[in-house]
Protein backbone atom coordinates (compact mmCIF):
# COMPACT_ATOMS: atom_id res chain seq x y z
CA UNK A 1 0.00 0.00 0.00
CA UNK A 2 1.06 3.34 -0.69
CA UNK A 3 -0.62 5.50 1.44
CA UNK A 4 1.21 6.83 4.98
CA UNK A 5 -2.09 8.55 6.28
CA UNK A 6 -5.87 9.03 5.40
CA UNK A 7 -5.23 12.40 4.14
CA UNK A 8 -2.45 11.47 1.77
CA UNK A 9 -5.71 8.95 0.40
CA UNK A 10 -7.98 11.79 0.20
CA UNK A 11 -5.29 14.11 -1.36
CA UNK A 12 -4.52 11.69 -4.29
CA UNK A 13 -1.39 13.00 -4.99
CA UNK A 14 -2.82 16.46 -6.16
CA UNK A 15 -5.68 14.69 -8.45
CA UNK A 16 -8.40 14.66 -5.64
CA UNK A 17 -10.80 16.78 -7.67
CA UNK A 18 -10.39 14.55 -11.08
CA UNK A 19 -10.00 11.18 -9.32
CA UNK A 20 -12.85 11.74 -6.54
CA UNK A 21 -15.23 13.72 -9.67
CA UNK A 22 -14.51 10.24 -11.42
CA UNK A 23 -15.70 7.61 -8.98
CA UNK A 24 -18.20 9.95 -7.40
CA UNK A 25 -20.35 10.69 -10.78
CA UNK A 26 -19.98 7.05 -11.31
CA UNK A 27 -21.39 5.94 -7.84
CA UNK A 28 -24.22 8.79 -7.98
CA UNK A 29 -25.10 7.50 -11.61
CA UNK A 30 -25.04 3.73 -10.52
CA UNK A 31 -27.12 3.87 -7.51
CA UNK A 32 -29.68 5.87 -9.22
CA UNK A 33 -30.43 4.19 -12.39
CA UNK A 34 -31.14 1.10 -9.89
CA UNK A 35 -33.33 2.97 -7.53
CA UNK A 36 -35.37 4.53 -10.69
CA UNK A 37 -35.63 1.47 -12.15
CA UNK A 38 -37.11 -0.73 -8.99
CA UNK A 39 -39.76 2.37 -8.44
CA UNK A 40 -40.66 2.02 -11.99
CA UNK A 41 -41.54 -1.48 -11.66
CA UNK A 42 -43.16 -0.67 -8.07
CA UNK A 43 -45.34 1.92 -9.43
CA UNK A 44 -46.41 -0.16 -12.55
CA UNK A 45 -47.16 -3.08 -10.30
CA UNK A 46 -49.23 -0.52 -8.11
CA UNK A 47 -51.13 0.67 -10.66
CA UNK A 48 -51.90 -2.64 -11.87
CA UNK A 49 -53.42 -3.70 -8.23
CA UNK A 50 -55.56 -0.58 -8.26
CA UNK A 51 -56.97 -1.63 -11.47
CA UNK A 52 -57.14 -4.99 -10.25
CA UNK A 53 -59.22 -3.67 -7.02
CA UNK A 54 -62.01 -1.73 -9.67
CA UNK A 55 -62.59 -5.01 -11.85
CA UNK A 56 -63.28 -6.52 -8.49
CA UNK A 57 -65.56 -3.64 -7.17
CA UNK A 58 -67.12 -2.94 -10.70
CA UNK A 59 -68.18 -7.02 -10.93
CA UNK A 60 -69.31 -7.12 -7.51
CA UNK A 61 -71.75 -3.86 -8.18
CA UNK A 62 -72.94 -5.47 -10.95
CA UNK A 63 -73.66 -9.00 -9.49
CA UNK A 64 -75.89 -7.22 -6.63
CA UNK B 1 -33.45 -31.87 -30.04
CA UNK B 2 -36.81 -30.08 -31.54
CA UNK B 3 -37.60 -30.54 -27.39
CA UNK B 4 -34.67 -28.62 -26.33
CA UNK B 5 -35.39 -25.75 -29.11
CA UNK B 6 -38.84 -24.94 -28.37
CA UNK B 7 -37.61 -25.40 -23.98
CA UNK B 8 -35.32 -22.17 -25.58
CA UNK B 9 -38.29 -20.28 -27.23
CA UNK B 10 -40.79 -20.87 -23.98
CA UNK B 11 -38.33 -18.12 -22.47
CA UNK B 12 -38.64 -16.01 -25.45
CA UNK B 13 -42.74 -15.93 -24.23
CA UNK B 14 -43.04 -12.68 -21.74
CA UNK B 15 -44.77 -14.58 -19.38
CA UNK B 16 -42.13 -16.82 -18.73
CA UNK B 17 -39.34 -14.07 -18.68
CA UNK B 18 -40.80 -11.76 -15.95
CA UNK B 19 -40.35 -14.41 -13.39
CA UNK B 20 -37.05 -15.77 -14.26
CA UNK B 21 -35.37 -12.35 -14.71
CA UNK B 22 -37.02 -11.68 -10.96
CA UNK B 23 -35.06 -14.46 -9.94
CA UNK B 24 -31.51 -13.72 -11.49
CA UNK B 25 -31.40 -10.27 -10.67
CA UNK B 26 -30.12 -10.78 -7.01
CA UNK B 27 -27.07 -13.28 -8.58
CA UNK B 28 -26.15 -10.45 -10.83
CA UNK B 29 -26.41 -8.14 -7.70
CA UNK B 30 -24.09 -10.12 -5.83
CA UNK B 31 -21.94 -10.94 -8.25
CA UNK B 32 -21.35 -7.12 -9.17
CA UNK B 33 -20.93 -6.17 -5.49
CA UNK B 34 -18.02 -9.02 -4.89
CA UNK B 35 -16.36 -7.61 -8.38
CA UNK B 36 -17.24 -4.28 -7.52
CA UNK B 37 -15.84 -4.12 -4.26
CA UNK B 38 -12.53 -6.52 -4.97
CA UNK B 39 -12.15 -4.19 -8.00
CA UNK B 40 -12.32 -0.87 -6.13
CA UNK B 41 -10.00 -2.41 -3.37
CA UNK B 42 -7.00 -3.28 -6.41
CA UNK B 43 -8.08 0.05 -7.82
CA UNK B 44 -6.90 1.98 -4.41
CA UNK B 45 -4.86 0.05 -2.40
CA UNK B 46 -3.28 -2.82 -4.37
CA UNK B 47 -2.11 -0.89 -7.77
CA UNK B 48 0.73 1.32 -7.93
CA UNK B 49 1.10 5.03 -8.39
CA UNK B 50 2.01 5.78 -11.86
CA UNK B 51 5.52 6.71 -12.97
CA UNK B 52 4.19 9.45 -15.64
CA UNK B 53 0.28 10.23 -14.39
CA UNK B 54 0.73 9.72 -10.30
CA UNK B 55 -2.24 8.92 -8.77
CA UNK B 56 -4.13 10.72 -11.49
CA UNK B 57 -4.26 7.64 -13.66
CA UNK B 58 -6.58 6.02 -11.17
CA UNK B 59 -9.41 7.39 -12.83
CA UNK B 60 -8.87 4.53 -15.48
CA UNK B 61 -10.78 2.09 -13.24
CA UNK B 62 -13.46 3.49 -14.15
CA UNK B 63 -13.19 5.31 -17.58
CA UNK B 64 -12.19 2.64 -19.70
CA UNK B 65 -14.97 -0.23 -18.31
CA UNK B 66 -17.46 2.16 -18.36
CA UNK B 67 -16.32 3.16 -21.62
CA UNK B 68 -16.26 -0.74 -23.20
CA UNK B 69 -19.87 -1.03 -21.51
CA UNK B 70 -21.02 1.69 -23.64
CA UNK B 71 -20.14 0.02 -26.54
CA UNK B 72 -20.70 -3.53 -25.71
CA UNK B 73 -24.32 -2.65 -24.60
CA UNK B 74 -25.32 -0.94 -27.67
CA UNK B 75 -23.90 -4.28 -29.29
CA UNK B 76 -26.20 -6.40 -27.30
CA UNK B 77 -28.97 -3.31 -27.51
CA UNK B 78 -28.95 -4.07 -31.39
CA UNK B 79 -28.69 -7.90 -31.55
CA UNK B 80 -31.96 -7.88 -29.51
CA UNK B 81 -33.39 -4.92 -31.67
CA UNK B 82 -32.34 -7.00 -34.36
CA UNK B 83 -33.99 -10.34 -33.61
CA UNK B 84 -36.85 -8.63 -32.53
CA UNK B 85 -37.65 -7.16 -35.97
CA UNK B 86 -36.14 -10.59 -37.50
CA UNK B 87 -38.42 -13.10 -35.42
CA UNK B 88 -40.41 -10.73 -33.88
CA UNK B 89 -40.63 -11.79 -30.51
CA UNK B 90 -41.52 -9.72 -27.75
CA UNK B 91 -39.21 -9.73 -25.04
CA UNK B 92 -36.55 -9.29 -27.49
CA UNK B 93 -37.45 -5.91 -28.80
CA UNK B 94 -38.24 -5.30 -24.46
CA UNK B 95 -35.12 -5.89 -23.85
CA UNK B 96 -33.60 -3.71 -26.44
CA UNK B 97 -35.83 -0.84 -25.25
CA UNK B 98 -34.34 -1.96 -21.05
CA UNK B 99 -30.23 -1.89 -22.36
CA UNK B 100 -30.80 1.70 -23.88
CA UNK B 101 -30.96 3.81 -20.64
CA UNK B 102 -28.00 1.78 -18.78
CA UNK B 103 -26.30 2.10 -22.32
CA UNK B 104 -26.64 6.04 -22.20
CA UNK B 105 -25.69 5.74 -18.53
CA UNK B 106 -22.19 4.21 -19.81
CA UNK B 107 -21.45 7.09 -22.30
CA UNK B 108 -22.41 9.30 -20.19
CA UNK B 109 -19.87 8.14 -17.44
CA UNK B 110 -17.34 7.75 -19.92
CA UNK B 111 -17.35 11.32 -21.17
CA UNK B 112 -17.75 12.50 -17.68
CA UNK B 113 -14.70 10.72 -16.42
CA UNK B 114 -12.82 10.92 -19.59
CA UNK B 115 -13.21 14.83 -18.91
CA UNK B 116 -12.24 14.55 -15.85
CA UNK B 117 -9.25 12.78 -16.89
CA UNK B 118 -8.38 14.76 -19.81
CA UNK B 119 -8.44 18.03 -17.94
CA UNK B 120 -5.17 17.40 -15.70
CA UNK B 121 -3.21 15.32 -18.03
CA UNK B 122 -4.28 17.23 -21.66
CA UNK B 123 -5.01 20.46 -20.21
CA UNK B 124 -8.86 20.21 -21.69
CA UNK B 125 -11.75 19.51 -20.51
CA UNK B 126 -13.04 18.11 -24.04
CA UNK B 127 -11.15 18.26 -27.31
CA UNK B 128 -12.86 17.71 -31.00
CA UNK B 129 -10.77 14.44 -31.42
CA UNK B 130 -11.88 11.39 -33.18
CA UNK B 131 -12.38 9.37 -30.24
CA UNK B 132 -14.33 11.34 -28.19
CA UNK B 133 -16.03 12.85 -30.83
CA UNK B 134 -17.15 9.33 -31.64
CA UNK B 135 -17.84 8.13 -27.84
CA UNK B 136 -20.21 11.61 -28.14
CA UNK B 137 -22.10 10.45 -31.16
CA UNK B 138 -22.93 7.12 -29.51
CA UNK B 139 -24.61 8.61 -26.70
CA UNK B 140 -26.23 10.70 -28.68
CA UNK B 141 -27.59 7.29 -30.28
CA UNK B 142 -28.77 6.20 -27.32
CA UNK B 143 -30.83 9.32 -26.97
CA UNK B 144 -31.83 9.21 -30.17
CA UNK B 145 -32.94 5.23 -29.77
CA UNK B 146 -34.82 6.05 -26.32
CA UNK B 147 -36.53 9.67 -28.32
CA UNK B 148 -37.75 7.56 -31.57
CA UNK B 149 -38.95 5.08 -29.60
CA UNK B 150 -40.96 7.25 -27.04
CA UNK B 151 -42.25 9.10 -30.18
CA UNK B 152 -44.13 6.57 -31.73
CA UNK B 153 -47.31 5.53 -29.93
CA UNK B 154 -47.93 1.23 -31.29
CA UNK B 155 -45.40 -0.17 -28.94
CA UNK B 156 -44.97 -3.08 -32.06
CA UNK B 157 -44.17 0.22 -34.51
CA UNK B 158 -41.89 1.54 -31.99
CA UNK B 159 -39.72 -1.43 -31.70
CA UNK B 160 -39.45 -1.81 -35.07
CA UNK B 161 -38.27 1.74 -35.72
CA UNK B 162 -35.74 1.64 -32.82
CA UNK B 163 -34.65 -1.30 -34.16
CA UNK B 164 -33.60 -0.34 -37.49
CA UNK B 165 -31.61 2.84 -35.70
CA UNK B 166 -30.15 0.90 -33.68
CA UNK B 167 -29.00 -1.69 -36.72
CA UNK B 168 -27.60 1.57 -38.72
CA UNK B 169 -25.87 2.89 -35.98
CA UNK B 170 -23.36 -0.43 -35.37
CA UNK B 171 -21.28 0.99 -38.23
CA UNK B 172 -19.95 3.49 -35.43
CA UNK B 173 -18.79 0.88 -33.00
CA UNK B 174 -15.83 -0.27 -34.94
CA UNK B 175 -15.27 3.44 -35.51
CA UNK B 176 -14.94 4.65 -31.58
CA UNK B 177 -12.47 1.19 -31.50
CA UNK B 178 -10.21 1.87 -34.10
CA UNK B 179 -9.96 5.08 -33.69
CA UNK B 180 -7.49 5.85 -32.30
CA UNK B 181 -5.49 3.88 -35.20
CA UNK B 182 -6.76 5.38 -37.84
CA UNK B 183 -6.83 8.81 -37.04
CA UNK B 184 -3.92 10.73 -35.02
CA UNK B 185 -5.84 11.56 -31.94
CA UNK B 186 -4.98 13.14 -28.17
CA UNK B 187 -6.29 9.74 -26.71
CA UNK B 188 -3.94 7.26 -25.69
CA UNK B 189 -4.06 3.81 -27.57
CA UNK B 190 -6.26 0.93 -26.33
CA UNK B 191 -5.02 -0.58 -23.43
CA UNK B 192 -5.30 -3.87 -23.77
CA UNK B 193 -5.15 -5.28 -26.93
CA UNK B 194 -5.79 -8.91 -28.13
CA UNK B 195 -2.78 -9.71 -30.09
CA UNK B 196 -0.46 -7.94 -28.00
CA UNK B 197 0.70 -8.79 -24.34
CA UNK B 198 -1.02 -5.46 -22.26
CA UNK B 199 0.84 -2.39 -22.09
CA UNK B 200 -0.10 -2.30 -17.91
CA UNK B 201 1.37 -3.74 -14.31
CA UNK B 202 -0.37 -7.00 -13.77
CA UNK B 203 -2.63 -5.74 -10.77
CA UNK B 204 -3.69 -2.46 -13.00
CA UNK B 205 -4.47 -4.72 -15.27
CA UNK B 206 -6.23 -6.79 -12.53
CA UNK B 207 -7.91 -3.69 -11.16
CA UNK B 208 -9.72 -3.09 -14.23
CA UNK B 209 -10.85 -6.16 -15.43
CA UNK B 210 -12.76 -6.75 -12.14
CA UNK B 211 -13.92 -2.89 -12.17
CA UNK B 212 -15.38 -4.42 -15.53
CA UNK B 213 -16.77 -7.37 -14.84
CA UNK B 214 -18.52 -5.27 -11.48
CA UNK B 215 -19.59 -2.72 -14.49
CA UNK B 216 -20.98 -5.86 -16.76
CA UNK B 217 -22.98 -7.31 -13.64
CA UNK B 218 -24.50 -4.10 -12.96
CA UNK B 219 -25.70 -3.39 -16.48
CA UNK B 220 -27.19 -6.91 -16.54
CA UNK B 221 -28.47 -6.52 -13.09
CA UNK B 222 -29.84 -2.96 -13.51
CA UNK B 223 -31.55 -3.52 -17.11
CA UNK B 224 -33.20 -6.68 -16.07
CA UNK B 225 -34.67 -4.57 -13.69
CA UNK B 226 -35.80 -2.46 -15.82
CA UNK B 227 -37.13 -4.99 -18.25
CA UNK B 228 -39.60 -6.63 -15.19
CA UNK B 229 -41.13 -2.88 -15.58
CA UNK B 230 -41.58 -2.72 -19.12
CA UNK B 231 -43.34 -6.09 -19.62
CA UNK B 232 -45.51 -5.25 -17.24
CA UNK B 233 -46.29 -1.86 -18.80
CA UNK B 234 -46.67 -3.33 -21.79
CA UNK B 235 -48.58 -6.34 -21.25
CA UNK B 236 -50.54 -4.90 -18.75
CA UNK B 237 -53.94 -5.73 -20.69
CA UNK B 238 -52.96 -9.85 -20.82
CA UNK B 239 -54.65 -12.19 -17.93
CA UNK B 240 -51.59 -13.40 -16.76
CA UNK B 241 -50.48 -9.87 -16.18
CA UNK B 242 -53.46 -9.84 -13.87
CA UNK B 243 -52.32 -12.33 -11.94
CA UNK B 244 -48.49 -11.89 -11.79
CA UNK B 245 -49.08 -9.10 -8.92
CA UNK B 246 -50.61 -10.11 -5.59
Amino acid sequence: MQWNSVGEFFAMGGYALYVWGSFGACALLMIAEPFLASRRLSEVRRSLIRERIADELESQQRSQ
Amino acid sequence: MRQSIIQWFRFASPQSFYPLAGRMIPWFWAAAAISGIAGLWISFFVAPTDAQQGEGYRIIFVHVPASWMSMFIYLVMAFWAGIGLALNTRVSAMMAQSLAPTGALMAALSLLTGALWGKPMWGAWWVWDARLTSELILFFLYLGFMALQAAIDDPRRADKAGAILALVGVVNIPIIYFSVKWWNTLHQGSTINLTKAPSMAQTMLWGMLLMALAFWMYSIAVSLMRVRAIILERERHTEWVKHAVE
